[in-house]
């Protein structure tokens, strides 16, 4: 029905006839950003007792509640904390992180790994945010690392390995400013030769550090002018010394005293000054719009997306992300259904043993009971025999009195009839000494009624 | 009217873990941050797009030239010589305007046909179609693996709704295009040629629109549920008071009283565009460009377009999976236009008025 026809022109200037009055546009931005704060996230990285934490207090001017870490570290720790601060109308939500135990351990082979994996968790952490479908990018705590403070040891010579090796894996992940920490303990010749030493390591080793940018007319000159300062040599305290008429932060030695905000003395000024009230903003953009990226490129690489597809024809994210997705869903419904076999076979083979050892069971008990019921018959048998031994022991025991009663009463009368009367009878003389025939003869015979 | 922001919507205080506050013993400098952002600010230059939709006549272009004090359209009478488009189509230019250091890429969509048909049915679809394509090239962008430093913004930030000056209320037509629009871009509506009604009459019409804008639940600029804290709800109640505007626009120059202002000449008397006492096009401007302009950018990049975005990724879920399965394929313009009543809703912190009444 309809269509909609775009004529899109080259934007041509356009001269404006009177005020219109959208200079306050900068205005609207910052109110804005005042009203949501600033975030900002520092990484101090060095060794054990190099005034990390007592530089973070001087830059900020507070006592932040640190408390002195120990030699004895097993591992390489990194510990945040996150403190808010606020100038007149500007909320700055700063969040320290330390470096706990690096350079202490005998072997340092694993030292710099954990500082490797905590930056690259927190740009995890805000790309999982960023690609979530429901998302809240403008609430979100932002915790990537702005910026990197590496702190040299003062040795005078040039870079040790572990910390050209640490330099070199963070350098594209992050924006690196190397300092020359406690270097009131260098004098001014060496401190020159020892950074030009420094700067030229870097270089040969091809270590990015972060460059102040030049590129805007207003920080240009100061920003370019710093760039060959770097890398800067600070000295750190908190402690206020009388100097003059004036309390100054400053660090009392017998010899003398060495003032932390004189430019004389050591560049902490300037640190302060690149740091916080000229680059902060470039710090952060830098971070999102290159490190960020770059990270966020690797690992949607990694994943398997990509920009272009098999015959260069532009593919899009979602595309892949659906087929990936399809995948996925599929394998799980593969290993679903292959989970289920396996539960079922594994339940009919328990079943089978089950049901054998059912049977078994049922084999015994009828073994068993037969042998039971065996041995049953059998003392049945035995009872049998001598109930009938028993019965034929009581016969015979009767027939016995009764033969001696009457071979008693025979003796009385006539002999002769009694033996007759006695074979006729046949009454059962003595049982155990006849013959078969003879007891078969005798129990024949009636017996005689009206025994005595 | 003040200085005083409206803020990006649910952004008041980042959520974080909680943190002790820390007393500084002097200052350190952290005020500076404010001209660093205010320098990239003026080195990266501005932009801003704005829509403006209503009937022919109403006195769009005019409108649009008055409030950038330039000659936007080539001519200042577009559509004369042509003949009247049978369908409604969308034009764009795009101008770059500097003022004191600052530039300024504005982009104007003008919609001429728009509600000129016999049967208007539909007629906000080019519309709302155009709106969502531009949601879609930035989400094609930010969703690119190697994305570039700045993406360039083509949404429309703003859409100035010409309402004719009928002194009755909103028409049928008014009202449907006013619901679908303001769920997918800041709608501004305004009382077009104001010089036809008193001020009697303006008054009544106003509260009458104001009652059908509530009736039908249509959310306009600045909407009541984006008020952080409670500066910005005074500030937008009293414009919500004032919402729709008045304007009348003018071109050409008078004198009166010995001044050059803008203005329409008739037999009667001349009308003062930027005299508070004739009409409120000085409201119209500080709101659109003096105070507002940052909030409506933040409102169309923090929810407009995350809406979108939410629609759009989760659209893909619906898609039916099967042997049939096929990679998804961009979005047919079928699919750009917005979606029913219910579906989508603005994020907000409170959840009020929610359905569709």
């Amino acid at each position: 029905m309809a269509a909609f026809d775009e004529k899109k022109e080259h934007p041509r200037s356009l001269t404006m006839c009177g005020h219109v009055g959208f200079e306050s546009l900068p205005d609207q931005l910052v109110d804005r950003s005042i009203q949501q704060g600033f975030c900002f996230n520092i990484l101090c990285v060095g060794e054990t007792g190099i005034g990390k934490s007592t530089l973070i207090n001087t830059l900020f001017n507070t006592n932040f509640e640190e408390l002195e870490s120990s030699h004895f570290c097993p591992c390489v720790r990194l510990r945040a904390q996150t403190y808010e601060l606020q100038e007149s109308n500007v909320r700055l939500k700063l969040t320290v992180v330390n470096t706990v135990g690096f350079g202490d351990q005998i072997n340092k082979e694993e030292s710099y790994q954990p500082i490797v994996d905590y930056i690259d968790d927190q740009f995890e952490a805000y790309l999982q945010e960023e690609l979530k479908i429901k998302r809240a990018l403008f609430n979100y705590h932002d915790s990537r690392i702005h910026v990197c403070l590496y702190f040299i040891a003062p040795t005078g010579h040039s870079l040790r390995t572990l910390d050209l090796l640490t330099m070199k894996s963070l350098d594209s992940k992050v924006n690196i400013i190397p300092l020359i920490a406690k270097a009131d303990t260098i004098s001014k010749s060496e401190l020159q030769k020892f950074k030009m030493k420094l700067m030229s390591e870097l270089v040969i080793n091809g270590v990015q550090i972060y460059q102040f940018p030049t590129d805007d007319d207003t920080t240009a000159k100061i920003n370019g002018a710093m760039n060959g300062h770097l890398p800067f040599a600070v000295v750190g305290s908190m402690d206020e010394i009388q100097v003059g008429n004036k309390m100054v932060k400053a660090r009392q030695y017998p010899w003398g005293i060495v003032q932390v905000e004189n430019e004389n003395h050591c560049d902490f000024v300037k640190l302060r000054e690149m740091l916080i009230c000229t680059n902060m903003e470039d710090l952060r953009e830098q971070t999102h719009a290159r490190h960020y990226e770059l990270y966020r490129r690797c690992k949607l690489e990694e994943m398997g997306f990509a920009d272009v597809g098999p015959e260069n024809k532009p593919l899009s994210l979602q595309e892949t992300y659906e087929a990936k997705r399809h995948e996925f869903y599929g394998e799980r419904q593969r290993k679903e259904e292959e989970m289920k076999q396996m539960f079922v076979q594994r339940v009919k083979e328990k079943e089978a043993i089950l049901k054998e050892a059912e049977r078994e069971l049922q084999a015994k008990f009828e073994h068993l009971k037969r042998i039971h019921q065996e041995e049953r018959m059998k003392l049945e048998e035995k009872r049998r025999m001598l109930e009938e031994e028993s019965i034929a022991f009581s016969k015979k025991k009767a027939t016995c009195d009764l033969f001696q009663s009457q071979t008693f009463m025979a003796a009385g009368s006539s002999i002769k009839k009694d033996k007759d009367r006695k074979k006729v009878d046949g009454t059962t003389v003595f049982c155990d000494c006849l013959s078969a025939k003879e007891r078969v003869r005798l129990c024949v015979s009636p017996s005689r009624k009206d025994l005595d | 009217m003040e200085e005083r922001q409206s803020p990006s919507p649910c952004s008041s205080r980042p959520s974080s873990p909680r943190t002790p506050p820390c007393e500084m013993f002097g200052s350190v400098g952290i005020e500076a941050v404010l001209d660093q952002l205010r320098i990239k600010a003026m080195k990266t230059g501005f932009e801003f797009n704005i829509m403006v939709v209503g009937q022919s006549g109403l006195g769009k272009s005019t409108m649009v030239n008055t409030l950038f004090k330039s000659k936007v359209w080539q001519s200042s009478v577009p559509n004369l010589e042509l003949p009247m488009p049978q369908t409604l189509e969308l034009h764009s230019v795009t101008h770059v305007i500097e003022e004191k250091g600052l530039k300024l890429k504005l982009t104007v969509t003008d919609t001429p046909g728009f509600g000129d048909q016999i049967n208007n049915d539909k007629c906000w679809d080019p519309i709302l179609s155009y709106i969502n394509q531009q949601y879609e090239k930035y989400l094609q962008e930010e969703l690119l693996i190697t994305r570039q430093r700045h993406i360039p913004d083509t949404r429309v930030h703003c859409c100035v709704y010409f309402v004719p000056p009928t002194g009755h209320c909103l028409r049928p037509l008014d009202i449907e295009f006013l619901r679908r629009l303001c769920r997918t871009v800041n709608v501004v509506p305004v009382i077009a040629r104001a010089d036809s009604l008193t001020i009697e009459e303006r008054e009544a019409f106003r509260s009458r629109i104001q009652q059908n804008l509530k009736t039908h639940c249509i959310d306009v600029y600045p909407q009541k549920c984006f008020d952080e804290d409670i500066n910005d709800r005074l500030l937008n109640s009293k414009i919500r008071e004032q919402i729709p505007f008045a304007v009348v626009g003018a071109d050409r120059e008078h004198l009166v009283n010995g001044r050059c202002v803008l203005g329409r000449k008739t037999k009667w008397g001349i009308i003062e565009v930027e005299n508070m006492a004739h009409c409120e096009f000085l409201l119209l401007r500080d709101l659109l460009i003096r105070s507002h302009l940052q909030d409506l950018k933040d409102i169309t990049h923090n929810v407009h377009y995350e809406n979108y975005r939410v629609l759009r990724l989760n659209e893909s879920h619906m898609l039916p999976r099967g042997p049939g399965w096929v990679n998804l394929a961009p979005a047919s313009p079928g699919q750009l236009m917005s979606p029913g009543p219910g579906k989508v809703r603005k994020r907000a912190n409170k959840d009020s008025r929610e359905d569709e009444c």
